[in-house]
């Protein structure tokens, strides 16, 4: 009995490392976005709706190579975080923070009605099931393997582009003194729409990995909006390491309370901790 | 090579630089000196076109400058060092010279090796989080992030402000060596017995206005100037 409830604890784990690793990219483009611009995407969410359904329409409707729609999506989504920075957020970017979470709101419910208008309410899915991969005893689903694979590609990739190249070491200049980049040669303005193409990028990329696993709908961004944001705040607004720490521990709160209890009780958990964590330290497990 | 003209500028309505007309010849090292509030650190970030002049014009090379953006400012050959030093904190020392090499990549090796072989102390603190370097340290790395870029004019705003005595003896060595490696600097400081001893010609800038202007040793020798500024 007990060497049965071991393994499917493990198995548990393993699911968490798994979800972990997707909900770690959820972050990653919030976090850069806030990092760099200092503005906060409430509609994150929302453009990764719009991604989902564009990997939908392209692969189901045109059938279009679900890799090529996939690509499409991913570089329609980058397009859509460049428009958001410079329609909506570039007028904003000297204003309250309070006006820019605002409007950027705004954009979450035009995103929202505007896809009920155009997709209507049903859900759609792309029809395609990723086998369960078997491990001895245990059991995981090939569409959480491929989504953690990508989110980790994701994460490295980023890391890797911040830290060895002239424009990702200006990204990171940026936020840290904004007024004397010029003094460089840098254009604020070019590097700030290039982070939100960018952040666009990485919510089409998490777009893509969630259309194999959930339907799409026009609220799915509710579903997983406020849990991206929250990682973001539990790993310290900002903090692209602190964010990929916290979703790991938040995946395992979901997945071991899941686990003993049940599903929504380990959101239940994971939410508690995360008030407490609030408490404790206000600005991030990371935060300064 | 640089003729500012009757320029004037302020913020927000508020001026801080009136009517000032000085000009740098190539190969000079010219100072600006004057008390703080002048306007010194003004005519620099006009010049750098940080903040744009309400009035006047300004040249480099023959060529005017209204209208250029201040990004563009670095590849016209014109690289400023801002008030206190402004290094990014978190980035390396290393990768804040990346960043001083930015419109400058292809050279960036050969540039590295030059300013290295000007701030050995730099190389020995190349992978250092900038934030974490001394005072003395932090204003080489400025000089240094600014000469990446391989300009023709150095803009220096108050290198020594800051530093112990000590350190800002071995500032304005440095700035002496950059002169006579041959780069144009114009200089802005309160610290007028020193820079008086490093440049060529300086401008007295008080209240936002040009009040004076010589040969180094003109000024020094200047009754007024010893007697507010350098307490003889």
């Amino acid at each position: 009995m007990s060497e049965i409830f071991d393994i499917y604890l493990l198995e548990a784990v393993l699911n968490g490392l798994l979800l972990g690793g997707l909900l770690a990219l959820l972050s990653l483009g919030l976090n850069l976005v806030f990092g760099v611009i200092d503005v906060v995407w409430i509609c994150y969410a929302e453009l990764i709706m719009c991604g989902m359904y564009a990997v939908y329409y392209l692969y189901v409707q045109y059938h279009w190579p679900l890799v090529l729609a996939m690509l499409a999506a991913i570089a329609l989504v980058a397009l859509l975080g460049w428009i958001l920075h410079q329609f909506v957020i570039r007028p904003v970017l000297n204003a309250e923070p309070i006006n820019q979470l605002l409007v950027t709101g705004g954009v979450l419910f035009f995103l929202q009605a505007a896809a009920t208008l155009v997709f209507g309410i049903e859900f759609k899915n792309l029809g395609v099931t990723l086998p369960s991969v078997r491990l001895g005893e245990m059991s995981f689903s090939a569409a959480r393997l491929v989504a953690f694979g990508a989110a980790l590609g994701g994460v490295v990739g980023l890391w890797l582009f911040l830290s060895r190249t002239y424009l990702g070491t200006a990204i990171r200049a940026i936020s840290q003194d904004r007024a004397i980049m010029p003094l460089m040669g840098v254009d604020p303005g070019r590097i700030f729409a290039l982070t939100s193409a960018l952040g666009g990028g990485l919510a089409g990329l998490a777009s893509c990995l969630l259309v194999l696993q959930y339907d799409i709908h026009p609220s799915i961004g509710l579903s997983f909006g406020p849990i991206t944001f929250l990682i973001c705040v539990l790993g310290g607004l900002g903090n692209m390491l602190g964010g990929f720490i916290a979703a790991f521990i938040f995946a395992q709160f979901i997945a071991v309370g899941g686990f003993f209890f049940a599903v929504e009780w380990g959101y239940v958990i994971a939410f508690i901790f995360f008030i407490a964590m609030m408490f404790w330290r206000p600005r991030g497990i990371l935060g300064k | 090579m640089l003729a500012v003209n009757k320029v004037a500028a302020g913020y927000g309505g508020i001026p801080a630089l009136f009517d000032a007309t000085l000009e740098v010849r190539a190969g000079e090292a010219v100072g600006v000196i004057g008390p703080n509030g002048a306007g010194k650190t003004t005519l620099l970030r006009v010049i750098s076109k940080l903040i744009e002049p309400t009035s006047g014009t300004l040249s480099f090379e023959g060529a005017s400058l209204a209208g250029v953006p201040a990004h563009a400012i670095v590849g016209r050959g014109i690289a400023h060092v801002p008030e206190n030093r402004r290094l990014f904190p978190r980035l390396t020392s290393e990768e804040n010279l990346r960043m001083g090499a930015y419109i400058a990549r292809g050279t960036f090796a050969q540039r590295l090796e030059q300013v290295y072989a000007l701030f050995p102390r730099l190389k020995e603190r190349r992978a250092q989080v900038a934030g974490t370097l001394s005072g003395g340290e932090q204003q080489m790395c400025a000089i240094a992030r600014a000469l990446m870029s391989g300009p023709k004019l150095l803009l220096l705003d108050e290198p020594s402000a800051g530093l112990a005595p000590v350190v800002v003896q071995s500032i304005f060595e440095l700035v002496r060596k950059i002169c006579a490696e041959g780069y144009t600097v114009l200089i802005v400081e309160q610290n007028i017995r020193q820079v008086l001893k490093v440049v060529n010609r300086a401008y007295l800038l008080d209240a936002g206005r040009i009040v004076r202007s010589g040969s180094a040793q003109e000024l020094r020798a200047a009754p007024e100037i010893q007697k507010a500024y350098l307490g003889l």
